[in-house]
């Protein structure tokens, strides 16, 4: 994709234009920045704010990604270290409404066989930030714990047994059991178990 | 909560629902139309580089 933007900017400088300006990119991930900052503010408009806040800086910091690299992943640790760095300045705040927030989530909501998609987004918005965060990138996302680990800045180890606390944290907020198989959202899978119980050995 | 090792079985098939239910989840999200002021502000971007 060239545009003629490539050949002015390569008359003003003096430098060739090497291959594509990666920035010519970035429209494409908008959509992932915006979904993942959502995940991690939970609210509209700060989740647009930050993802402003990392065009500009993806914009103006270009020359620090390798090219050839996961440009995805670079603007998403972009925008995971705003997010964080954003937090701690106000984590006073965080930590004095903390005490209201952490009464609500001891609430348990009714037990239910099944997972009501609704019950589940509830669930998630409950989690930390972080907890968030690991299971968009590792879950949702698909990278692997060696990406998510790079970009989070800690070990692929780390990465590996948040998920799996973020994962436990929400089947516990869902009043599920780790433990229990009853996350099946549809009768049909109820029924198969039921079905297949005279050979179950369990 | 405690998770016993030996529901192995279970642990993974709440793992695999509850990864569906993320990707259903954010894929949800990623269908939302982007609003213009993002490719406005990388226009304005652009813009301003050219006039450097």
């Amino acid at each position: 994709m060239t545009s003629p933007r490539d050949a002015k900017t390569a008359a003003a400088k003096t430098a060739p234009a090497p291959a594509a300006d990666p920035r010519d990119e970035l429209p494409e991930h908008l959509a992932s920045l915006r979904a993942f900052a959502l995940s991690l503010t939970r609210e509209d408009a700060s989740a647009d704010d930050l993802v402003q806040d990392t065009l500009v800086k993806a914009w103006t910091n270009i020359d620090k990604f390798e090219p050839g690299t996961n440009l995805k992943a670079w603007l998403f640790t972009i925008l995971r270290n705003a997010f964080y760095s954003e937090r701690r300045k106000h984590r006073r705040e965080v930590q004095d409404s903390g005490g209201v927030h952490a009464a609500a989530l001891v609430e348990k909501p009714a037990h239910d066989a099944r997972l009501a998609f609704g019950e589940f987004t509830r669930a998630f918005s409950e989690l930390s930030p972080e907890h968030r965060e690991v299971l968009v990138l590792v879950g949702a996302e698909g990278f692997s714990y060696e990406e998510a680990a790079k970009m989070m800045g800690v070990a692929r180890g780390t990465v590996k047994s948040r998920a799996n606390r973020a994962r436990a944290r929400l089947a516990e907020l869902m009043g599920l059991d780790a433990g229990e198989d009853v996350l099946a959202d549809a009768g049909g899978a109820t029924l198969a178990v039921i079905s297949g119980s005279a050979i179950q050995a369990a | 909560m405690r998770v016993k090792m030996s529901k192995e079985p279970e642990r993974s098939n709440l793992r695999r629902q509850i990864d569906e239910n993320l990707k259903r989840a954010y894929e949800k999200e990623l269908e939302r139309d982007v609003p213009d002021r993002f490719r406005q502000l990388l226009e304005e971007l652009r813009q301003k580089e050219a006039t450097k």
